[in-house]
């Protein structure tokens, strides 16, 4: 009888409680207390990420596939009847607003985890305010600073990709193919410097020639006075390390100004909800990394699991490589409180630590030293023709399977182990 | 990096000029407002994203962009009568902040208002498929779009230096700018100058937006970077002078652009270092007159 009571909804579960003869019953059950948990206020991850700006198309699938994680939760009964909720904000890309958004989400809402963020910059505010508070956050947007033992705090975990595994990946796979003589075009702030340093580390390999690296600043609208440069330099490999809007006009001005004929321009990222807002004609060709592509389908049942799951919620939409992201940073959290079976921040830390697991896309684990997720990179390439729906849009050039080897030692991060 | 070349350089300036036409197209529509109606029109960068949306929308439907170059200026033109008429008439003689504060809630109005119908997230925008590509234009390779918005900027120039210095509707809002008491005594209906004056201007930020789509794509904030240079061009060229605005904003454009050659780093504080330049030296700007803001 007690089972079903907990399966019921909540308003009859309330009813029931009332009742004099239920309480009276379950005085004596051995369920009692996971029926008062149930009446407990529900877990609460705050998600601060950056719904209007220049990455608002990539935020709004994080949005969306994070409240996928937080349905699963609930329809699979959550925490013994415990619900999960997901408390959005928007940190408008600005990490003074993040930080107040995150204190917010802290203090006044008293969220249980914080998973969020979509830029290099503004996550480490956020993990600022949390590791002060000792908050769990998970991050889901690259950054190499934020594995740091300087930003590190126990409570931070990376679910994302970062920019050394990304342009790692991508690096090989580019330097090799189509040439020596690489200019940057680079957006000036963390993510872009971070990139380009992977690039370059990567290059002595393949000894690549630097013929420069033009900065823009993050919201830039006209390229068009940095190209003739660009053009100029008349490298092999045009490596543009920017984001959201930002990729989207560069990659669409870059092709009027005609230097795809002559030149193969690569990304670290290439960001599929930009793909899908700047259209087929500007992406077309481009070579780049990426942490999902719904088409690895065939390969992963979990990345199957995923995308119907999407689907069903979604209208028949695809989940994006940041909407993936959004999904496995709040399912690995709440995957971890039922392995804890509590939601207290130690036992959780301890639950993610010990979690190797396959949500979305192959098998994933986060490091010891600095919670990295050890994960699979995928090498991609934009195309304009052959597209068999409107999420048909990448081909998937070749995948470096997760291992550490490819990511920065837990040394030279600064940490002891 | 390596060496630079005359080529270079002069693809740099003419790539300058390219983008300072853009930036006179916007802001002249600014620029007219201020001058005949001292309005600070705040919404300027709203009216023009609108212009791309609508343009978007137009195509959508199976209209293609050379019905949408005509149709949204006149579309945009009547929705800055409405404008003008309903919202900012009642606040003529309160003092310039009045309308100032009106056209800045505006702007956040029509975003957001966009926002609900378009969504939060950006479209793509094709180039015509006459005007995609890039021509040699002796020093280089140029997108033939990028061209294209010179052109139709010129032909927008001398369309309104015609109208304003060759027609008698002309004359009469050049003499409603100078002394509307005058002309009111001299039996004009100075509110209907003001009402196409408002109209005319918004008109221009609808068609800059639309020109400007295929080059960035659609979004519902796109006016906003874009308002912030243009204040700069009219403030440089001198508040409310049309000439002005065109040499400021052509001015600006080489500015960025060679500081993008140099040091790209600089390219967006270069547009307020010139202005500040220009404001120590010259605080009227241009050919502004002076005491027109107080």
């Amino acid at each position: 009888m007690t089972s079903k009571v907990i399966k019921a909804g909540s308003i009859s579960r309330r009813r029931l409680l009332t009742t004099a003869s239920a309480g009276a019953a379950l005085a004596v059950s051995p369920f009692r207390i996971n029926l008062l948990q149930a009446e407990e206020a529900p877990i609460k991850i705050g998600f601060p990420v950056p719904l209007t700006g220049p990455y608002g198309a990539e935020a709004q699938d994080q949005v969306r596939a994070g409240q996928l994680a937080v349905a699963q939760f609930n329809d699979a009964g959550g925490l013994n009847g415990r619900k999960a909720e997901l408390v959005v904000r928007d940190d408008k890309l600005n990490p003074g607003e993040a930080a107040t958004r995150t204190l917010e989400l802290v203090e006044k809402e008293k969220v249980n985890f914080v998973v969020g963020s979509l830029s290099a910059a503004v996550q480490l505010a956020i993990n600022n305010v949390t590791k002060e508070r000792g908050v769990i956050f998970n991050s889901i947007s690259q950054s190499d600073a934020i594995n740091e033992a300087a930003d590190f705090s126990k409570y931070t975990f990376h679910e994302a990709l970062n920019p050394h595994m990304t342009s790692g990946a991508v690096g090989r796979y580019a330097f090799a193919k189509f040439g020596k003589k690489v200019a940057f075009l680079t957006a000036d702030y963390a993510y872009g410097h971070e990139m380009v340093r992977g690039f370059l580390e990567v290059g002595k390999e393949f000894n690549i020639e630097n013929l420069g690296d033009i900065r823009h600043p993050l919201g830039t609208t006209d390229f068009s006075t940095l190209l003739p440069r660009l053009q100029a330099l008349k490298p092999d490999i045009l490596c543009i390390s920017n984001f959201g809007r930002d990729q989207q006009i560069a990659l669409k001005q870059a092709t009027d100004f005609g230097i795809k004929k002559s030149i193969q321009i690569i990304a670290p990222l290439l960001s599929h909800a930009s793909r899908v807002a700047a259209g087929p004609q500007a992406f077309d060709g481009v070579v780049g990394g990426c942490s999902f592509y719904w088409g690895i389908e065939d390969k992963f049942a979990s990345t199957k699991a995923f995308n119907d799951a999407f689907r069903k919620m979604y209208d028949g939409k695809l989940p994006t490589d940041y909407g993936a992201l959004g999904y496995g940073g709040v399912r690995t959290v709440l995957e971890a409180v039922k392995g804890a079976g509590s939601v207290e921040t130690d036992k959780v830390v301890a639950a993610l630590e010990a979690l190797k697991y396959d949500y979305y896309k192959g098998p994933q684990y986060y490091r010891k030293c600095d919670h990295q997720s050890v994960q699979s990179v995928l090498v991609i390439k934009s195309k304009s023709k052959d597209m068999k729906n409107e999420s048909d849009v990448f081909e998937v050039l070749s995948t470096e399977e997760p291992d550490e080897k490819y990511l920065r030692s837990c040394e030279a991060l600064g940490h002891k182990s | 990096m390596a060496g630079l070349s005359f080529d270079l350089i002069a693809l740099q300036l003419f790539a300058g000029l390219a983008l300072g036409a853009i930036y006179v197209l916007f802001a002249i529509g600014l620029s007219l407002i201020f001058g005949m109606l001292t309005v600070v029109n705040f919404a300027h960068g709203a009216f023009y994203m609108v212009g791309a949306y609508v343009g978007l929308y137009l195509i959508s439907i199976g209209g293609n962009f050379w019905i949408c170059l005509l149709a949204v200026p006149i579309l945009i033109g009547l929705f800055g009568l409405a404008v003008e008429r309903v919202l900012i008439r009642p606040l003529y003689g309160r003092g310039i902040d009045y309308p100032l504060l009106l056209t800045f809630g505006l702007s956040y109005v029509m975003v957001e208002c966009v926002r609900i119908a378009f969504g939060k997230t950006g479209y793509p925008f094709d180039t015509p498929e006459v005007l995609q590509g890039a021509v040699n234009i002796g020093v280089g390779y140029f997108p033939l779009y990028r061209l294209f918005v010179i052109g139709a900027t010129a032909v927008v120039l001398l369309a309104l230096w015609l109208f304003l210095e060759k027609t008698s509707f002309g004359l009469i809002i050049r003499a409603g700018a100078r002394d509307p008491q005058i002309v009111r005594v001299l039996g004009v209906d100075v509110s209907r100058v003001w009402l196409i004056v408002f109209g005319i201007g918004t008109a221009i930020a609808g068609l800059a937006g639309l020109l400007a789509a295929p080059l960035q794509g659609v979004i519902p904030e796109m006016g906003g970077t874009i308002l912030a240079e243009a204040f700069v061009v009219t403030v440089v060229g001198g508040m409310g002078s049309i000439g002005g605005a065109v040499l400021a904003g052509l001015l600006v454009g080489v500015v960025v652009s060679m500081t993008s050659l140099f040091a790209p780093e600089m390219a967006k504080v270069s547009i307020f270092a010139l202005m500040a330049i220009v404001l120590i030296v010259r605080p009227q700007g241009f050919f502004g007159r002076a005491g027109l803001m107080s």
